[in-house]
């Protein structure tokens, strides 16, 4: 058993019960919403991500390396004089460069996002449960992970109901 | 703008009443249970005959070269690089609204940034096929990549239509990355909500496995925020390379220090246009109503309207500028461009960018869907219009009367015009019909939070 999934409908009661199972020392849990819940990355503890600074470095990279390799093709690898230009001209430079470091600040966060979230994952044990299938319309959910064993899984099943959820359900590997 | 207008008394952001359930219900049907209706199969019909024809002159073009297009020297640059810059100003706006308006806290845009992102990334990629086929040798379009060739040849880096490439390339990507990341998201509410398997299957490849967890949302939201801000520095850099393209060439009435402004407000003005040409139909036939009202096509037509007083003041600079410098060349092309051959496509651009909107002034015209509509469409034409006038205009009487030669369209010149609305069609069609139309996501949020419009006027949201 992968742990016990509640089922709730208010956004309130999910943060209440987030704040709650940590007060009760369940560590490893997971909340659920079909949209972007205020302060519940607070409550669940989260350390924040680091999108933003891949997205920095990506800009750095970018930036820097079409600006390198502007410099490298007109002074290193094949100088040539156009009517007295200087071989670096910095400030018509400046502009392809100013666009690769926007284009791989991007590409560099999506990436970040994507492999930070450990996406894309086609497959997930909670798809195989059937209330979870509104944790991306109108329910908001919490997943209890708990050890493999009889007892805990009935405490965990006992702490839950105290929330007063929707629903509980079970969520098998 | 000022309180004293009855705009006040405008529906809230979204029906009131509205709540997860019924955001989700409502969104999601319109692509997974609508029936298709017999419109958007005609509209698919006709946007494919067009798309067809473009792909047709697409053919021709590489068999028998540029000189199917009516231009030549002294006009050189004609239908397609007007084309090419009025579909990625009409980008501009859409991104100006799901990012700019992302950063400046506007609730309402939430209805609006989807399709206005949808219609971004299309006339971003349909504008991207004029500058290749302009290039003359289409098939050598990857020169202007520095690649590690044989032939040890590099692009000439100070080139404006070099840093174009650049700027297109970077927008196209960020657009679709921004606009497919936003999504997921709701991608993933289609795939949970899909009726059969093979559609389940088709939405989940597109989610990516998307499961809304807290630790998902926080990665998402910071990308999305910074993903925003770049995006608004792109808008404004990249219509000034597109810009600079003019302004960098010693042509009378292109070489202007006011054209990289001129031309963000152009875009964000045509952009609007089309948001509104877009959204206004979108909403009645898919029946959007509760999402997209009054509220939202008022302050879109002011937005509208804002844009286009910027492109106004700048019509005017740029005559006042002609006769103030003293510059004969200068003096003699404004004065073509007033009376010239061509007149007709300069008053026609004032006939429908400066006195069209001055209508949008009166409360009840901006409340009229029919006349934003009509008001809206007038700007497309009158934005192409405007890049007709600019390019030619400047190019038929150059600086000896020898030099000087008429444009007249040839049909591929239209052809490729009409071939080009055809696919922006077909691709915003398909994606109305396959793709969810409006952010579920965020207008679940704006629900949560009480989905008033009360907060629209500065306060946070």
């Amino acid at each position: 058993m992968l742990g016990l999934l509640a089922e709730f409908a208010d956004a309130e009661q999910l943060r209440g019960a987030v704040l709650r199972a940590r007060h009760e020392g369940y560590a490893d849990i997971e909340a659920y919403s079909p949209y972007p819940v205020d302060g519940l990355t607070e409550a669940m503890g989260l350390r924040r991500a680091h999108v933003p600074f891949w997205m920095l470095l990506g800009a750095i990279c970018g930036g820097g390396f079409t600006y390198w390799l502007e410099w490298y093709s007109t002074v290193v690898n094949y100088p040539i004089n156009v009517g007295g230009r200087p071989p670096f001209s910095w400030p018509a430079f400046l502009p392809p460069a100013l666009e690769m470091t926007l284009l791989w600040a991007v590409l560099a966060g999506a990436l970040a996002m994507l492999i930070g979230n450990r996406l894309p994952r086609v497959h997930h044990p909670l798809f195989a449960v059937r209330a979870f299938d509104r944790a991306t319309g109108d329910r908001l959910f919490l997943l209890l992970r708990v050890a493999n064993s009889n007892l805990e899984a009935r405490r965990a099943h006992a702490f839950l109901k105290t929330l007063s959820p929707l629903s509980i359900s079970e969520v098998s590997e | 703008m000022s309180a004293a207008l009855p705009d006040d008394a405008l529906p809230p952001v979204i029906e009131p009443g509205q709540n997860s359930s019924t955001i989700t219900t409502e969104i999601s049907a319109v692509t997974l249970e609508r029936p298709t209706g017999w419109l958007w199969i005609i509209g698919l019909l006709i946007s494919l005959a067009l798309s067809g024809l473009l792909f047709v002159g697409f053919c021709w073009l590489l068999y028998a070269g540029v000189g199917i297009w009516g231009l030549n020297i002294p006009v050189a640059w004609s239908f397609a690089i007007a084309n090419y810059v009025w579909w990625i100003a009409i980008g501009m706006g859409g991104t100006f609204i799901s990012a700019g308006m992302c950063l400046a806290r506007q609730p309402w845009r939430s209805s609006i940034n989807r399709f206005a992102e949808a219609m971004t990334v299309f006339a971003v990629s349909v504008s991207g096929i004029f500058p290749i086929l302009h290039l003359g040798r289409p098939w050598f379009f990857y020169w202007l990549f520095p690649y590690p060739d044989v032939m040890n040849v590099w692009p000439q880096w100070r080139s404006s239509l070099e840093w174009d490439f650049w700027a297109i390339l970077a927008y196209l990507i960020v657009s679709l990355a921004y606009w497919y990341v936003g999504m997921l998201p709701d991608l993933a509410t289609l795939r949970d909500r899909s009726p059969t398997l093979a559609k389940a299957r088709f939405y989940g490849l597109l989610a990516l496995g998307w499961r809304g967890e807290a630790r998902h949302w926080m990665r998402f939201e910071q990308f999305n925020l910074i993903t925003a801000g770049v995006a608004v520095a792109l808008v404004f850099s990249v219509h000034s390379m597109v810009a600079l393209d003019f302004s960098e060439a010693l042509v009378p009435g292109w070489h202007e220090t006011i054209f990289p402004p001129f031309f963000i407000a152009g875009a964000l003005f045509s952009g609007f246009a089309m948001v509104l040409v877009l959204g206004i139909p979108l909403r009645r036939f898919y029946g959007l109503q509760a999402f997209l009202n009054d509220r939202h096509i008022v302050n879109m037509a002011k937005m509208m309207l804002c844009a286009g007083l910027f492109v106004d003041y700048s019509y005017f600079s740029e005559i006042f500028t002609a006769f103030q410098s003293m510059d004969r060349y200068d003096f003699a092309m404004t004065l073509h461009r007033l009376y010239g051959a061509y007149a007709w496509a300069f008053w026609g651009t004032i006939l429908l960018n400066v006195l069209n909107i001055q209508l949008l002034w009166i409360p009840r015209v901006r409340r009229s869907h029919a006349a934003v509509f009509l008001i809206a469409i007038g700007v497309l034409i009158g934005m192409w219009l405007e890049r007709f006038m600019l390019i030619v205009s400047s190019l038929y009487e150059g600086f000896v009367p020898s030099a000087w030669g008429m444009f007249w369209p040839t049909f591929w010149d239209l052809a490729f015009l009409a071939g080009s609305v055809g696919l922006f069609f077909l691709m915003f069609l398909l994606f109305a019909r396959l793709l969810p139309v409006l952010s579920m996501f965020e207008l679940r949020k704006l629900a949560h939070q009480g989905g008033s419009g009360g907060v629209e006027r500065g306060g946070e949201p």
